[in-house]
């Protein structure tokens, strides 16, 4: 073995993105608790508050900091690692860990780079080498030709011959890759795409063909295996992070399985991998001729999935062979008889869905591609593909029952011949469709070359639906159906009946799901694995029922407005439960969480977040608690249901959550405390609605209960846009409601989070926005402890809560969010759940809130003297947006959630906070030139102070017209620039294209709108030129008093144990 | 259709293969295997004759069966398939038929329908059982193949010579798997195959191989004793599976039933004396008593998960076999450089 490090740098991958989520908390956790079981001392850096890995037990110190070179070389200056991990932080660890190579930094202060050399991390990375170095073992890669311009681009796909594929190095996730058919659209692609980054691959195009992957681990002594094959059920031309993915293959002979594992072999090898990876191919079906389309020489997405989807702790694993362990030193943590070296067998199969949020951007189109736009995954394991495709398809939680037989005219898709073709995001409804419509699976195959293997299989599905509406249930029809995955909710919509009822027919015909268990040999050895399933293809369980435990509800799916902080919720619950001696049970579903790893409770289920499957596993489990109040809205929305069917729910009472969710009882509630609330009606008819604006008074928000198409939510300033809103995208009756309620402008908002006990209030902290009310509160800049909130205001909201903890008879974790004018307080949400602030003020009050919450569930007492308005610290979190992936988004604060994580950086002062928390959620401290273009007359005045600060700093200032005219007359020397429509020089179009820009402020005319305008075009080119961009007043305030303040100060590089200790 | 195994246990499920006619049962050893992909190739693998084979992987069928040419017998070798679900449409460029269709024209009954995972679980605790396939009730004896000599079943009768080459190799084929003839053959080579009881030793030959095939290798006495021969006279040998067993015999060594065997794709078999481990394909209910090896021998690989013997070779001597299949088919294809140095030593590559 190879010398042992004393202390380990270990990079993050910060805030949760596109293309970059939650599996790198997995990955970073078990790398870390790898590390710790030798007795290395762990440093970590990393942004993500809400992840487990930041956690006070697991490193031994934590940096909150952006991940740039910049920071990463104080922090290693200051503890002097004598190692570093690259590849537990997905793209963005790996791409920063080669910058401190190249910048000669890992050298300077003698740090290792353990696992994988850099030079071969390096081949993998830059194209060019890669074919290269394939070439040398005669392994086939596809046609690529390496460019660096536009012109060189086009000659290179000449000679490939159009339609060609374009594929940009060093992205994550694809970013800026696509089909491309002719010169033209060649060119208009590719100059956006060469303004961030410097070299794009044209390749040959090989659509149609299937694509696979195979997991690959490999030692220092050589020894290689693979740990998973998967197969797409999308082929080439949908990127896998896009795609339906089945394990392990499906279609593959052993010839094509072997053939591929053999090359993946060689090719791991050649190029000296020490780790993990993955490698991906695609495989002409008629063929079977192939080629190699990558290898990411780190933890991925795909070895998130490949880890649950077998059972095999891969990140775990290659953590410990960084260190240089061989894979036969290590034992398999899953037998724990078994050794590491081996190639697991499943005896189910595996599907992952995406799960997209392209509805919540309004401009965005819905077609997906070689480009990653999904933000989250869902996997489901059973024993057959009809099993597995309908589980995942409900754990997506998009309102989906299945495959088929949804609620309503939901999931109807017209135009579906198109949809299969050209494919979106809904693409599995539409082929249901055409088979309801009779289409054969040879014409979907042929539009889709989706392989008629899957179709066959959904057209099963169909054929069960079509019979089960006929005649009698019987036993065996029901099986049957139970076998294809049919819940008892499609069963009844199917039968026309509840599903309550054909749950209590099914279990009168003893049809019942078994236990199984995931145990990485196929049964061939005794496994002590805690890790299940159910599934109808049985006839007995693995296991019997455990003793006094626990069951914990997970948060399903990553999506935008439920994320890691949900799953770091539920993982601290597990933690006190199993302190306080109780066996734990935690059932989720979502692949990237911490909260599915084998080591986190005592019995995880891997299944569905329904009633039934809650039900089912109550039935079998008899839990002597169930928890909900962690894993966000999915286990929230649960708790009455489960309690009605008397499962045992901890914590504030299954009926006085429900009178907190509904609004109208809850409405009630604050009137009778005596709590102002905003204005709201519900509507059933557009003439209503009409008249409930026009009292309320412009602007309003407008929810409406069911969608068609868009944003489900909008406001209105004016009864034209309100009708045009409800026409376009509502479907208003009766039995969809609207809810219209009065949209404050120029309010603070400010937010409780806290633990309550018996309708007693033990801890709370609270935070403010810097932005102000309008916004989602997702999408909030947020500051702990306030910074601009009167005491008067603080102590205001504390009785609020104190009343409405008391009326609820609160006991568990609860968040309640109030807008702030003028010192009145309005109460716009409570929640008596977990929020997704719970993880950011534990973590920077030094108190575990969930850990509090889950005792005063268990009845101990958990009163106690809690300070968490004096701290010594500020910190603020910072929303991330994926606003680059997201084509034609607009990039404005919206009522709409649109961020897709969260970042939080601690500092000595507020502006120190703020920069830092910026800067760690993607935004570059500007050098010299600032394009400011304020829409209204108000942001143009109320800026002024601001802008004036920047050109007092030496900050070269361009405004657009009106602006810039604005400027002048107050005094401001600005160079004025021509917006882009009207064609004249210089214009915003130029200065972006020269790539001067360091800095955008662009406030809409609009607060909270999206227009298709000028502003638009402006803030859109930022995003895909990759230049910061500030669209908010209040934060532009707040970021240039930063910057001013900041100057010349330095930002420092303290670990969190330092904040906490007051040094 | 009905499993019935010797512990009393039945097993129902849908056939999907050939029937079995009224008051009729299909005996065999029931064993599983886990490999998740290669079923025709396992199907024609004769050292499954005799055995009702169980597969822990769920969908089988999936993409039908390929020309029979590319497999690894001439025909389907197992008695009886026991699966989870049987695929009705399948799908691939290659297939010419359906697995059910190959089965009924084999003659070879198949249930799905099964839980497959608790019948392995079963299998694995009490070890492999006799089982009876049937539509009614079992017959009250349960036959053990493993009684008879399978390796003569399956054993051709005629000897086949392949290719014209300088060096001349023994092929001792007791159930011998196409793929270790494709292995074998290369441009010096002459193979020429021998059924398991032909008798080589009045031949000139360069160098013995020695194939895998089904059963208990004590029942092969004619064939130990003409490996003890080639031993005498110093010839290179190279046995696999059934062929490890049988060296290890003519060596003088023992040989002793596993409880439930090794069938699988995932083996994994570390080389004594190194950290190298290989991941291998598997398909034996026998194993070798190492510490029954005499003088001068010794093991060579070691079953990573439960330390049973992978392999054994002479100290000094070109003898050597192991127990995986390096010819893969199904499976991993990680050992295939054994015959690559086994040809090399006979300067036949």
């Amino acid at each position: 073995m190879t010398r042992t490090p004393k202390k380990v740098l270990l990079l993050g991958s910060g805030g949760l993105r596109i293309g970059q989520a939650g599996e790198f908390d997995y990955s970073g956790s078990q790398a870390i608790k790898a590390l710790k079981e030798e007795g290395i001392r762990v440093v970590l850096i990393n942004p993500n508050i809400a992840t487990v890995q930041t956690d006070e037990k697991l490193a031994d110190e934590v940096y909150f900091l952006p991940l740039t070179p910049e920071f990463t070389e104080k922090v290693i200056r200051k503890e002097k690692p004598d190692a570093i991990l690259l590849s537990f932080g997905g793209q963005t660890a790996l791409n920063l860990g080669l910058t401190l190579e190249k910048k000669g930094v890992l050298k300077k202060y003698g740090v290792r780079v353990l696992g994988t050399p850099v030079a071969t991390i390096r081949d993998t990375e830059d194209r060019d080498l890669f074919v290269k170095r394939l070439g040398e073992i005669g392994v086939k890669t596809a046609r690529s030709i390496a460019t660096a311009s536009v012109a060189e681009a086009a000659q290179a796909a000449s000679k490939i011959g159009y339609p060609v594929m374009v594929r940009s190095g060093f992205a994550l996730g694809g970013e800026g890759s696509g089909v491309v058919r002719s010169e033209e659209e060649l060119r208009a692609k590719l100059e956006e795409v060469f303004r961030s980054v410097p070299q794009v691959l044209v390749e040959e195009y090989l659509g149609g063909w299937k694509e696979i992957e195979y997991e690959v681990v490999r030692d220092r002594a050589d020894n290689c295996i693979t740990v998973c094959n998967m197969e797409n059920f999308d082929p080439m031309g949908i990127h896998t992070g896009e795609s339906i993915v089945v394990a392990p293959s499906q279609t593959l002979t052993n010839a094509e399985y072997h053939g591929l594992r053999e090359i993946a072999i060689r090719t791991i090898r050649h190029l000296g991998i020490v780790g993990e990876c993955n490698i991906q191919y695609a495989l002409n079906p008629e063929t079977g001729d192939y080629r190699v389309i990558e290898v990411n020489a780190r933890l991925s997405r795909s070895s998130a999935l490949a880890s649950k989807a077998t059972g095999y702790p891969l990140a775990f694993v290659a953590a410990k062979l960084a260190l240089g362990y061989t894979l036969t030193e290590i034992t398999n943590s899953v037998t724990r008889e078994t050794i590491a070296c081996f190639e697991p067998a499943l005896d189910y199969v595996v599907l992952k869905i995406p799960r997209w949020d392209l509805n919540k951007f309004e401009k965005a189109a819905p077609r997906i591609g070689t480009e990653m736009k999904s933000v989250g995954e869902v996997m489901a394991l059973g024993r057959n593909f009809e099993e597995v495709l309908q589980k995942a398809l409900r754990m997506l939680n998009i309102g989906a029952y299945g495959l088929t037989a949804h609620k309503g005219e939901n999931f109807r898709i017209p135009d579906f011949d198109d949809e299969i073709k050209n494919a979106t995001t809904r693409r599995v409804f539409a082929i249901a469709e055409a088979l309801k419509a009779g289409r054969s699976v040879e014409s979907i195959h042929k539009a889709s070359a989706i392989d008629p293997w899957f179709l066959h299989k959904m057209r099963r599905i169909m054929e069960i639906e079509r019979s089960l509406a006929r005649g009698t249930l019987t036993p065996a029809r029901m099986r049957e159906a139970k076998r294809a995955g049919f819940s008892d909710a499609q069963i009844a919509v199917i039968r026309k009946s509840t599903e309550a009822s054909i749950r209590k027919a099914r279990k009168r015909m003893r049809v019942l799901p078994v236990v199984k268990q995931i145990d990485t040999l196929a049964g061939e050895f005794p496994a002590q694995t805690n890790y299940l399933y159910m599934t109808y293809h049985g006839t007995e369980h693995d296991l019997v029922r455990g003793k006094k435990q626990v069951a914990v509800l997970g948060s399903g799916p990553y999506s935008i407005g439920s994320s890691v902080e949900f799953d770091w919720s539920s993982v601290q619950a597990l933690h006190t439960l199993k302190k306080e001696g109780f066996g734990t049970i935690m059932i989720n579903y979502n692949p990237e969480t911490v909260s599915t790893d084998y080591d986190e409770s005592d019995r995880l289920y891997f299944e569905e977040l329904s009633l039934e499957r809650v039900l089912d596993i109550a039935d079998f489990e008899k839990p002597a608690g169930v928890i909900v109040s962690t894993g966000g809205q999915i286990p929230n929305n649960l708790a009455l249901k489960l309690r009605k069917r008397a499962v045992p729910i901890l914590g504030t009472k299954p009926e006085d959550i429900d009178r907190a969710e509904n609004r109208h009882v809850f409405s009630k509630l604050l009137d009778r405390l005596g709590v102002d609330q905003p204005e709201w009606a519900e509507l059933t008819t557009l003439t209503a609605a009409e008249k409930a604006a026009e009292r309320i008074g412009y602007p309003v928000l407008v929810r409406p209960s069911y969608v068609l198409s868009g944003a489900a939510m909008s406001v209105a300033q004016d009864k034209e846009s309100l009708v045009r809103f409800l026409k376009r995208a509502v479907d208003i009756s009766s039995d969809y409601p609207v809810v219209i309620s009065k949209f404050i402008e120029n309010a603070r908002e400010i937010e409780i989070d806290g633990v309550a006990q018996k309708g007693k209030l033990r801890v709370y902290a609270i935070t403010e926005h810097v932005e102000n009310a309008g916004k989602h509160s997702g999408d909030a800049t947020v500051v702990l402890p306030p910074q601009r909130t009167y005491i008067e205001t603080i102590r205001r909201a504390r009785q609020i809560a104190k009343a409405i903890i008391k009326e609820l008879k609160i006991t568990g974790p609860f968040n309640i969010q109030f807008l702030a004018k003028d010192n009145r307080l309005q109460v716009i949400e409570c929640n008596l759940r977990a929020s997704r602030s719970f993880p950011f003020v534990s973590k920077v009050t030094g108190y575990n809130f969930i850990d509090i919450a889950t005792k005063a569930m268990l009845g101990k007492d958990v009163s106690a003297d809690y300070r968490t308005l004096e701290l010594d610290l500020v910190a603020v979190k910072s929303p991330q947006f994926s606003y680059g992936r997201i084509k034609g988004a607009d990039p404005v604060s919206y009522v709409e959630m649109a961020s897709t994580g969260e970042v939080a950086c601690f500092g000595d002062t507020y502006s120190e906070a703020l920069l830092k928390s910026m800067m760690a959620a993607g935004f570059r401290l500007p050098k010299k030139n600032v394009l400011v273009s304020l829409g209204k007359e108000e942001n143009k005045v109320k800026l002024l102070p601001s802008i004036e600060l920047l050109s007092g700093m030496g900050f070269k200032i361009f405004a657009t017209e009106n602006t810039a005219d604005f400027l002048r007359e107050s005094d401001v020397a600005c160079e004025k620039v021509y917006k882009i429509s009207t064609h004249k020089h210089p214009n915003v179009g130029d200065l972006l294209a020269k790539g001067t820009l360091d800095l955008i402020i662009n406030i809409p005319t609009r607060a909270f709108q999206s227009e298709n305008t000028d502003g638009f075009t402006i803030r859109r080119k930022a995003v895909d030129t990759n230049v910061p961009l500030i669209t908010n007043r209040q934060l532009a305030e707040a970021f240039v008093a930063a910057l001013a303040e900041q100057k010349g100060n330095g930002l420092h590089a303290k670990s969190w144990r330092e904040y906490r200790n007051g040094s | 259709m009905k499993l019935h195994l010797e512990d009393g246990s039945m097993w129902e499920g849908q056939s999907f293969g050939a029937p079995i006619a009224k008051g009729r049962q299909v005996h065999g050893e029931v064993v599983f295997n886990t490999g998740m992909v290669g079923y025709p190739e396992a199907l024609t693998d004769p050292s499954y004759a005799g055995q009702i084979l169980v597969t822990t992987y769920p969908l089988v069928g999936n993409y039908g069966v390929p020309d029979p040419k590319t497999l690894e017998s001439e025909k389907i070798q197992i008695s009886g398939l026991v699966i989870s679900e049987y695929c009705e449409e399948y799908s691939h460029a290659g297939a010419v038929q359906s697995l059910s269709e190959w089965l009924r024209a084999a003659g070879v009954p198949a249930i799905s329908g099964v839980d497959t995972r608790a019948l392995t679980k079963r299998l694995r605790e009490h070890g492999v059982m006799l089982g009876q396939l049937s539509e009614g009730r079992p017959a009250k004896k349960f036959i053990d193949p493993n009684e008879r000599n399978l390796v003569a079943d399956v054993s051709p009768r005629k000897k086949k010579v392949y290719g014209s080459g300088t060096v001349k190799i023994i092929a001792l084929d007791c159930g011998m798997k196409e793929n270790i003839v494709r292995s074998l053959v290369r441009k010096n080579v002459t193979l020429v195959r021998v059924p398991w009881d032909y008798d080589f030793t009045k031949e000139k030959y360069d160098a013995l191989f020695i194939s895998n095939g089904p059963g208990d290798p004590t029942q092969c006495a004619a064939t130990i004793e003409h490996i003890r021969y080639a031993i005498k006279k110093n010839k290179p040998i190279l046995g696999i599976c059934l062929g490890n067993q049988l060296l290890a015999l003519a060596a003088g060594a023992k040989t002793y039933k596993l409880k439930y065997g090794h069938r699988s794709q995932n083996q994994p078999a570390i080389e004594a004396g190194t950290d190298r481990c290989y991941i291998t394909s598997q398909n034996h209910g026998f194993a070798v008593d190492e510490k029954s090896l005499p003088p001068g021998w010794e093991p060579w690989f070691h079953n990573a998960n439960d330390g049973s013997n992978e392999g054994i070779r002479h100290k000094t001597k070109p003898w050597r076999s192991v127990q995986f299949h390096p010819e893969a088919c199904p499976g991993p294809t990680d050992t295939a450089w054994i015959f690559d140095d086994f040809l090399r030593s006979l300067k036949a590559v």
